[in-house]
């Protein structure tokens, strides 16, 4: 177990280390910088979307569900459409950076939360009726999101395809200090939270039982879930393609991977096992698509691939549901 | 003491408990039968608020069950519920050293380790200690889920259907131990049972639910008899005593 952290550890560090000092081209100063701050956006990304997988995962007590499931992307696309559809291309690009992120990261912690509660509450506080819904209402949102977009003026439409994709090209040091200023305290809080995660994992009888009260939990998961995946879905975009896609399974492919090689439930080996894998897949795929193999295939791309092998096997694997 | 005042639950619009009222005193096993479907299960669930009250009230000594702090009642009070499904993958060792989470919050400490050791001895599950929860038999799961509910450390354990799956050794094994917890650590043991017989022969008490209602409740000696299980189990088997302690013969 400690084993299988240390080789995630220098893992990681391989794949920082490749990402930042591969294939340097001229001034090591400006390529150090730009570096970082992208290297730094990914890992914000990737360890926001894994840790807010794993407590979707414990919460739903279910392996192949993941936040994005719930259409956390379909509201990105959904919010995009609508502004470009109601501002004008000209009108979007002209709205402020540091405000269209504000708005963005707002609109989707803000509204998934609103739609987790509201199903919570609609369900009777029956968690896989509430996903179950969710999934019909990301559907409802994809399709409206289709039909404003056939209504938006097709030179336009070019914006959102551009914006709808995972964007690590550029990003902007305010930008990824306000994500950061969202998710490291999401972060510290859900590792704080690691010990009732594990009662929680119980199922809810148990976790009562042993007085963790499993409506609270479920709640405080989903207010993290809801400020992890909106920040770092502000901040990249979605990272599945586009808004044609079914689900995000890069939570998928790290928590799999987290559960094969950490073998054990604890959260406080989970936790970090995931965030790093997360770490491992985006830094590490990223240098080997553009340093090791200059490919130009954008990386999600290739996660969406693999990661829907993955979710075919979890499914048809007895133990996965 | 566990004091149940004018209890009454409903599911769904559906009755299912009518007004009970009911003391349950510290020390003791005391063993809840009935029928399927009497709702020994729901008052149990009640008393462990697994289940919201709807209407009375129920305290284990001063703590007001739904008043008290979650934590502060898990200290005081245990369940192994019916059918309990954990849906974690756990091995035995975790599973019941999740048990003492209302103790240790996550760290558990030296102490923890101890009980828990012995907690594993009890039930015969050392040699099982590192085996995965799905890997086990329904009897061997049935032990480590009253084992975790043992390791809870706590006056009061309400147990449902602890002999579900259990064969004959287990199940006078395990019976015997509640019986020396209850003497020996004067434990308050409350336990649903199927096998009147068992009740019969290892509780200092009987209370029998039927239709939602406490039809009966006594010393078994006073309970057991061709009228109970007549009236109340609807099936005509013979009662007799052996050496003073009623015996259905089945
Ligand atoms: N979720 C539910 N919805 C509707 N009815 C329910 C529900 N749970 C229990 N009941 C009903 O409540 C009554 C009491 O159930 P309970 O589980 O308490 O019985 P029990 O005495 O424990 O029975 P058994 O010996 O079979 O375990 C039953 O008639 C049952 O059908
Ligand atoms: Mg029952």
């Amino acid at each position: 177990m400690a084993r299988a952290q240390i080789w995630l550890g220098l893992g990681l560090l391989v794949s920082i280390i490749g990402y930042l000092f591969l294939d340097a081209v001229g001034s090591w100063a400006f390529i150090l910088t730009f570096r970082a701050t992208k290297l730094a956006a990914m890992l914000l990304v990737g360890v926001s979307l894994a840790v807010a997988t794993v407590l979707f995962q414990t919460i739903t007590a279910n392996r192949i569900l993941t936040p994005s499931v719930m259409g956390f992307d379909a509201l990105y696309a959904f919010a995009l459409s609508s502004m470009v559809f109601t501002l004008g291309a000209a009108g979007y690009d002209a709205i402020p950076q540091p405000l269209l992120f504000a708005a963005n990261l707002t609109l989707m912690s803000g509204l998934g939360l609103l739609l987790f509660m509201a199903l919570l509450a609609g369900g009777r506080g029956d968690i896989l009726k509430m996903v179950l819904t969710g999934i019909v209402l990301g559907i409802l949102i994809r399709s409206i999101t289709g039909f404003i977009q056939r209504l938006i003026d097709p030179s336009d439409f070019q914006t959102v395809q551009v914006a709808s994709f995972a964007r690590f090209t550029f990003v902007e040091p305010v930008l990824l200090g306000m994500a950061a200023a969202v998710v490291i305290p999401a972060l510290v809080l859900a590792w704080r939270m690691r010990f009732r995660l594990d009662v929680l994992a119980l199922g809810p009888e148990a976790a009562t039982g042993l007085g963790e009260a499993p409506k609270r939990g479920q709640k405080q998961a989903l207010l993290l879930i809801c400020l992890l995946v909106g920040a770092a879905t502000a901040l990249s975009g979605p990272m599945s393609s586009g808004f044609s896609g079914p689900s995000n399974f890069f939570g998928l492919i790290v928590t799999a991977l987290a559960h094969l090689l950490i073998k054990s439930e604890r959260h406080a080996t989970l936790l970090p096992a995931a965030a790093m894998i997360a770490g491992i897949v985006l830094v590490g795929g990223q240098t080997l698509m553009e340093r090791v193999l200059h490919l130009a295939t954008p990386l999600p791309v290739v996660i969406e691939l693999v990661g829907g092998a993955l979710f075919l096997f979890l499914l048809l694997r007895r133990r996965a549901v | 003491m566990i004091s149940i005042r004018n209890v009454s639950h409903a599911i769904h619009g559906a009755p299912i408990l009518h007004d009970i009222s009911l003391d349950l005193p510290r020390g003791g096993v005391t063993a809840l039968i009935g029928p399927n479907g009497a709702g020994k299960s729901t008052l149990l669930s009640l008393i462990a608020r697994l289940v919201k009250l709807q209407s009375g009230a129920i305290s284990v000594d001063e703590l007001e069950v739904g008043k008290a702090a979650d934590r502060v009642l898990a200290q005081h009070l245990a369940i192994m519920p019916q059918s309990l499904t954990v849906s974690a993958r756990l091995r035995v060792g975790e599973l019941v050293m999740m048990g003492r989470y209302p103790w240790h919050q996550g760290r558990p400490g030296a102490e923890d380790r101890e009980i828990i050791a012995a907690a594993l001895a009890k039930f015969a599950l050392e040699p099982l200690r590192d085996r995965f929860l799905d890997a086990l038999s329904g009897g061997q799961r049935q032990r480590a889920l009253v084992a975790m509910a043992y390791a809870q450390g706590t006056d009061y354990l309400l147990l449902d259907e602890p002999l579900n799956n259990l064969d004959i050794a287990a199940s006078r094994h395990l019976m015997g131990l509640l019986r020396e917890m209850a003497e020996r650590e004067g434990k308050s043991i409350v336990i649903v049972l199927h096998d009147i017989n068992y009740a019969a022969a290892f509780a200092d008490r009987i209370v029998v639910m039927s239709g939602g209602r406490v039809a009966a409740d006594g010393a078994p000696g006073e309970i057991v008899n061709d009228g109970l299980l007549r009236d109340v189990f609807d099936t005509n088997a013979e009662v007799r005593l052996i050496d003073g302690k009623p015996v259905v013969l089945v």
